[in-house]
């Protein structure tokens, strides 16, 4: 396959699952039988003149396909309505959270993908002795754990026996800042607890693939044929071998983001982070749908983003595939 | 969510129809330290679960009297109880069933619902091969948890809903991975040998395909119910779950909500989620041993 007609598949891949989310939203939501309109005014029974002018204000009296066409422009225009609950525009509060969010990630998933990494080198340096299967059973162990009580936990060990860390929110409520640095220094105080519990739980995967991977890799010719040239075990490590079991990390690293994500949902709700998991869990119990609408496809088009960004940018850095 | 990827097996050698699974393989499972770990922690909490129904040791609701909340272990209590002053022993035993009933029965929908699909898709190929699999691809690509959120706030929060959302949510792994077995097996000689001498293709999936893919099933169906446990917990946690039964995800959000973890309940907050990550690592460890088992000797043939 050329790299153009490889590059092109991707992307119509891509645009095909961008069109599948947006449309099994738009059903989901809107045309599930009779109940939209009792939905939005958050009403069991309605006048019959009321239920008319709901439609017509929404929509709803169009035919299915004129529907789904305006659906699709409100959304490409940002026109994302206003939330039931709030009376906000549902762009501004997701804007706010995902920005939120990508602060509390970006920290996290680095501090996870190095340490992960690390550790997959340690026990893959290792295999088969007792440090290598201590570090794959601790993974699948932490794997195991829920993360929402692990979160849990912390805050129990942190509001019980060392006062001191906040457990909840971004910043402390109500306070003032003299300096925009005393400022920054209270959200980082606020990330310690969610970014070590997102750490601990999501570490175990890059841990064993990294571990896997290196072991596959140590046992290939070129390993040999380095370790045969007489160069130091430390540099036939770092030099030959760990840059090449790098390659399915970095993989990894991309198509993970959406369980990444889906675990920081969970962190954020147990820590009170405001960002799109706090959002999506409000909009839940509140039944606020147009802000749990927005906030899913908002969280789904960030994912789909990242996988077609890694499948754009592997060959780059593993020649091998696109010459395949 | 970890989905072990077994090896590819590599083409075809011979192309004869033989036993996918060696004789002896039950055997050397069962020798297993993992397996015997696994299978150990799930008859625990089967056990649990059996005699929470036998046996309603405190009832479920005491009466929340102010001395009642939150007590610590006691003779009367033996892991306390939580903020409306029920017995925590009892509710962990509830728990424990709607984790085995959840688990088994999503588990099942996707294992029947990705077989399937990675069956149909792999042995007929064509349009209906391209349509399957870029729904799939899609399946695999949109994130888990706000799809299984979104959809459970839409569809209801009753056992049989939640069970259907996870069910139908977990399937695409297991069709990508039994469609390209099935890609590899299609091509050889007693496959070949069955559609040129007219077998109904149905017949063939059934008699020739199925039990070659069985053992690639198996393991992976244990590993989903471990992934569709961990996600009836935090479904329920995030109070989307079924609140009329006690769940363990349940619990840990009453927890949350009542602030046990600040109040110091340390019986309250921790003996759910060990239930969880116990029974999840206990399966976990089990569908890895298989999964162990199968790929070497599929590699050797």
């Amino acid at each position: 396959m050329t790299t153009a007609s490889r590059i092109s598949s991707r992307i119509g891949q891509t645009v095909l699952t961008l069109f599948i989310v947006v449309t099994f939203n738009f059903w989901l939501f809107r045309l599930l039988p009779g109940n939209f309109t009792q939905l939005l005014s958050r009403a069991g029974a309605l006048d019959p003149a009321a239920v008319a002018s709901l439609k017509q204000s929404f929509g709803l009296d169009k035919s299915p396909v004129e529907q789904y066409v305006l659906y699709i422009k409100n959304l490409v225009t940002f026109n994302w309505g206003t939330s039931y609950v709030s009376h906000q525009p549902v762009f501004q509060m997701v804007f706010q959270a995902l920005v939120n969010t990508i602060v509390l990630i970006t920290v996290a998933y680095i501090l996870t993908v190095i340490i992960g990494v690390a550790l997959g080198v340690f026990a893959g340096r290792r295999a088969g002795r007792l440090a290598d299967s201590v570090t794959v059973t601790t993974s699948l162990a932490l794997w195991s754990v829920p993360t929402f009580w692990l979160g849990l936990v912390l805050v129990f060990i942190f509001s019980v026996w060392f006062v001191g860390l906040p457990v909840s929110g971004m910043t402390t409520y109500a306070a003032t800042y003299s300096t925009p640095f005393d400022q920054v220094v209270d959200i980082g105080l606020h990330l310690i607890l969610p970014t070590i519990t997102l750490v601990i739980s999501s570490i175990a995967q890059y841990t064993l693939i990294m571990r896997n991977s290196l072991v596959t890799v140590l046992d290939e010719d070129y390993v040999t044929t380095a370790r045969a040239k007489g160069l130091s075990s430390r540099r036939v490590l770092w030099r030959h071998a760990v840059p090449n079991a790098l390659l399915p990390t970095f993989t990894l690293t991309w198509l993970n983001i959406g369980i990444f994500l889906s675990t920081t949902l969970q962190v954020e709700v147990v820590f009170s982070w405001p960002g799109l998991g706090s959002l999506i869990f409000q909009s839940v119990n509140q039944r606020d749908y147009p802000v749990l609408e927005v906030s899913f496809l908002t969280i789904a088009v960030v994912v789909i983003a990242a996988n077609l960004l890694n499948d754009l940018l592997y060959p780059l850095l593993d020649p091998r595939i696109a010459r395949r | 969510m970890t989905t072990v990827v077994l090896s590819q097996p590599p083409g075809p050698v011979t192309g004869e129809q033989t036993p996918a699974v060696e004789r002896g393989t039950l055997a050397r499972l069962a020798r297993r330290r993992m397996v015997q770990i696994g299978v150990g922690g799930l008859g625990l909490f089967v056990v649990l679960a059996i005699a929470g129904q036998l046996l309603t040791v405190n009832g479920i609701a005491t009466g929340s009297t102010a001395a009642s909340i939150f007590n610590p272990p006691s003779l009367q209590h033996f892991m306390g109880t939580d903020e409306l002053g029920r017995d925590v022993l009892t509710e962990l035993s509830a728990g424990a069933l709607v984790s085995l009933i959840v688990g088994i029965a999503a588990t099942a929908i996707a294992v029947v619902v990705g077989t399937l699909v990675g069956l149909l898709a792999g042995f007929f190929r064509g349009w209906l091969e391209v349509v399957l699999m870029r729904f799939t691809d899609a399946m695999l690509t949109v994130p888990s948890l706000p799809l299984i959120i979104v959809l459970a706030a839409v569809v209801g929060q009753g056992l049989g809903q939640i069970v259907l959302v996870i069910g139908l949510t977990s399937w695409a792994g297991m069709a990508r991975l039994i469609r390209s077995e099935v890609l590899s097996l299609r091509e050889r000689a007693f496959v070949l040998r069955a559609r040129s001498v007219g077998v109904p293709p149905l017949r063939i999936m059934r008699v020739h395909l199925l039990p070659q893919i069985l053992p690639l099933v198996i393991a992976n169906t244990v590993l989903i119910s471990a992934a569709a446990i961990l996600a009836e917990a935090t479904l329920s946690f995030l109070g989307l779950g079924d609140i009329t039964r006690p769940s363990w995800g349940l619990m840990l959000n009453n927890a949350f909500k009542s602030g046990a973890a600040g109040r110091g309940a340390f019986w309250y907050v921790l003996p759910p989620g060990l239930c969880i990550a116990i029974l999840v690592l206990s399966l976990s460890f089990i569908g890895h041993a298989i999964n162990e088992e199968l790929s070497p000797r599929r590699q050797r043939q």
